[in-house]
């Protein structure tokens, strides 16, 4: 029971706890994205008077930029990367996320959030695998029983009720289908959550 | 690559050779100017027809410019003999002033706008329309064979008259160019007859249909390189499958995404000998006996060094590349999105590697396995798979620069992309490769400093100057103070070219590097806080120098108007922004030497001072 509302707490505040890259308030990164690549002439002429960065929305949030830390928002030419390749990565992008499944993975006590393809896996064993590599840590063998005690981290996920699960409890394909995001628990929490059926 | 060194192994031993007869030609003429015996006289005269012989056989063009310096004889006889120019900045100089020195040219190279062009920070009409060129060599070299263009507008109209104007025309590559669509390629293909060269890379094109291939006649045979990655929509295959056919030395063949890999195949049957392939997508469902043609094919060509293309490859089909990997020194999978896993399994049979460039998708695990498998590795590119989207952050960290460098102690070139980075990685990296030529490290984030110890990253870019004395090429990144470039002037005594973003304290670092770096011919600034002061501080330097760009610094108009006053042969450009008022900043300042004095066919937002 103290593990479970312990984690409740976790949950409230995981989005206070989330590392983003933006202005406070603005809560939609991807609304940033877009405007970037609307990118009028006007619009350099402008970001070059100031430096080269700028606000995407200077027109709008000016009140914010004064009082809040320089937003890390899209530099003209930066990184430097050659037009011809930034226009074939977008190309990619454009199919990719078409067809693409791709959850925000977080770690706790990592700074950064990482998003993967979970079209690119087939099974659990090969998910774990690659999360393992990527983050460089072990998660070890799910057990229907036991899930993952063991090992020093777990993984769960949000489904699409918005409910917290351990990663295998139910079959992949529904898995794959129902999960909205992951979050990889430091073993202790998690252990709460698995005994909690 | 081979036939390249063996070029410079060969113009080495000539260098030789003219040292030693520049050293008998002054004593000549020391000889003329003092009483001297007949007998001396003799013994150093040196007759011109040898002289002209061993400098016809100079490639290098800087070998061929310092020829030109040691007297007029030597100057004529260099010019007459000269078949290749270089022109590093198409307006440092005029097709007049070219044409009329050289009158034997057949291979021309030129390029145009500054290479931050590369990064939309250069106007869409900034200039280097190649036109004004053309129209002069087709009255002065009418037998001109090659032209390649770097950074230059080509329009279509000028691609005909290409086409039209020169019947011996053998060899055209534009790369990173604009102004043009494929009816120009067409215009190519229909009619230069003996065409052994098309090389179409990373251009800005008007794709209007693949219709363009399909114009080469059926009586053209000469056809070794064609490389039309670049230009995307669909071909007729049979067109193409002809052409390869009928060209039997074609040696380059790099095809784009439209061809399948059954396609491939059948390119590849009738093309054993190639060198060089790109494969366009690789990407198909293959049925067991297509897998297996596709393998046996790729058995027979044994002479492929080098490997690009792989857009859409599947890891799965990878292991059909494992008879052509081991004799790969080239291997361009900059398009690929690849894991570490599946860059491991390939290296694995790539011991021959010499060149790397990959996507940072395959994380520092594949940075490992290139530290395991290529001992002979001489050049890494890491490019960043997602550098726009800040949410995904996956990718390389030092850790996999730090590996590679213990595994591949002959690197020298090296573009790193990367999101973290620290000074003791750096410095780990150079002591493990001292003899770096070409270090760009760029730290995606602007300003970021070492991450674990949130110092600058002086310290690292200090051990590279230090520790690289070959140095000749370096971009730095990253949170950097007046430090960084205090260490450039002090150490980097071969450097050629510096790119500089976000970086440095004061007019002071600019100086430093200015005063410091005798070789520097480039100089690229954005966004550091760098004055007048410094700008002036190169006065003297700037003509030696074939350029110095400066965005978004500190500089004002009348920090230019001084610069350009004072040295009336640079040219001194400053880009004004549509709209915005004349506050004094001058926002873009392009600074080279010329000869031929101000550009005419400068924009409107182009003043120069």
């Amino acid at each position: 029971m103290e593990g479970r509302m312990n984690y409740e707490n976790d949950l409230v505040n995981l989005k206070a706890t989330e590392l983003r890259l933006g202005l406070p308030g603005s809560d939609e990164p991807t609304e940033k994205k877009m405007r970037n690549n609307k990118r009028s002439s006007s619009e350099i002429s402008e970001e070059s008077r100031t430096s080269g960065v700028t606000d995407q929305a200077a027109g709008v949030n000016d009140e914010h930029e004064e009082s809040a830390p320089p937003a890390k928002a899209q530099v003209v030419g930066w990184p430097p990367i050659r037009s011809y390749r930034k226009n074939c990565l977008q190309a990619k992008k454009n199919e990719a996320e078409g067809s693409g499944m791709y959850v925000k993975v977080s770690v706790d006590g990592a700074p950064y959030l990482r998003k993967i393809d979970l079209k690119v896996y087939r099974s659990y064993p090969q998910l774990l695998k690659g999360l393992e590599n990527m983050f460089k840590l072990t998660i070890g063998a799910y057990s229907e029983r036991e899930g993952y005690n063991g090992s020093d981290y777990a993984p769960t996920y949000e489904d699409k009720d918005g409910d917290w699960m351990l990663v295998g409890d139910v079959p992949w394909e529904m898995f794959i289908s129902s999960c909205k995001r992951l979050r990889i628990m430091k073993g202790s929490e998690a252990r709460g959550l698995g005994s909690c059926l | 690559m081979e036939s390249s060194k063996l070029k410079r192994e060969k113009d080495s031993q000539i260098s030789d050779e003219l040292n030693e007869l520049r050293m008998e030609s002054s004593e000549l003429k020391k000889a003329r100017d003092s009483p001297i015996s007949d007998e001396s006289y003799r013994r150093s005269s040196f007759p011109d027809e040898v002289l002209e012989r061993v400098i016809s056989l100079l490639n290098s063009h800087r070998d061929r410019s310092s020829v030109s310096l040691v007297c007029k004889d030597w100057y004529n006889m260099e010019r007459w003999s000269r078949t290749h120019v270089f022109i590093g900045n198409c307006y440092s100089v005029s097709p007049e002033i070219v044409a009329q020195r050289f009158p034997k040219i057949r291979s021309v190279t030129l390029k145009g706008k500054p290479r931050f062009s590369d990064f939309n920070l250069v106007p869409q009409n900034w200039g280097a329309d190649v036109h004004a060129w053309l129209v002069v060599f087709a009255a002065k070299y009418p037998f001109l064979e090659e032209l390649r263009l770097k950074r230059m507008t080509i329009s279509d109209a000028s691609l005909e008259f290409l086409a039209s104007s020169f019947p011996n025309f053998k060899a055209l590559s534009l790369l990173s160019c604009d102004g043009f669509s494929t009816n120009g390629l067409a215009a190519i293909a229909t009619h230069c007859k003996n065409l052994t060269e098309l090389d179409i890379h990373e251009n800005d094109i008007d794709d209007k249909g693949g219709g363009w291939l399909s114009c080469f006649p059926e009586s053209f045979t000469s056809l070794e390189v064609l490389n039309f990655a670049n230009v995307t929509s669909d071909i007729n295959f049979d067109a193409l499958e002809r052409l390869t056919g009928r060209c039997k030395s074609m040696r380059v063949l790099k095809v784009n995404r439209s061809i399948s890999l059954e396609q491939l195949q059948r390119l590849l049957a009738n093309a054993p000998h190639l060198t060089e392939l790109g494969t366009g997508s690789f990407s198909q469902e293959l049925t067991p006996h297509q897998y297996e043609d596709l393998e046996s094919v790729f058995n027979n060509c044994k002479n492929i060094h080098t490997l690009s293309g792989l857009w859409e490859v599947k890891g799965l089909y990878l292991p059909a590349l494992y008879p052509v990997s081991t004799h790969l020194t080239f291997l361009n999978l900059s398009y690929a999105v690849l894991q570490s896993d599946e860059l491991a399994k390939l290296l694995v049979h790539c011991p021959q590697l010499r060149r790397l460039w990959v996507l940072d998708t395959v994380d520092d695990k594949g940075l490992e396995a290139v530290g395991s498998n290529c001992p002979l590795l001489e050049e890494l590119r890491v490019f960043p798979a997602d550098p726009f989207d800040e949410e995904i952050v996956h990718g390389v960290t030092e850790a996999g620069f730090v590996a590679v460098s213990y595994g591949c102690p002959r690197l020298h070139y090296v573009l790193y992309f990367c999101r973290q980075m620290t000074n003791a990685a750096v410095t780990t990296v150079v002591q493990n490769c001292p003899n770096f030529t070409h270090f760009r490290l760029c730290i995606m984030t602007p300003g970021q400093p070492d991450y674990l110890t949130n110092e600058p990253m002086d310290e690292a870019f200090g051990a590279v100057v230090k520790t690289c004395r070959k140095l000749r090429r370096l971009s730095v990144s990253g949170y950097l103070t007046d430090l960084t470039f205090e260490h450039i002037g002090r150490y980097a005594k071969n450097l050629e070219t510096l790119s500089v973003a976000f970086a440095g304290s004061s007019d002071w670092g600019m100086q430093c590097v200015l005063a410091g770096c005798p070789k520097l011919r480039k100089l690229e600034i954005r966004d550091c806080p760098f004055g007048n002061a410094a700008l002036l501080s190169g006065l003297e330097k700037y003509e030696s120098m074939r350029s110095l760009w400066m965005s978004a610094c500190n500089v004002t108009m009348n920090g230019c108007r001084l610069l350009a006053r004072e040295m009336p042969r640079l040219n001194v450009e400053v880009m004004k922004e549509e709209g915005s008022d004349d506050d004094g900043r001058a926002d873009k300042v392009y600074v080279y030497r010329s000869i031929a004095g101000r550009r005419r066919d400068a924009p409107s937002s182009v003043l120069t001072l």
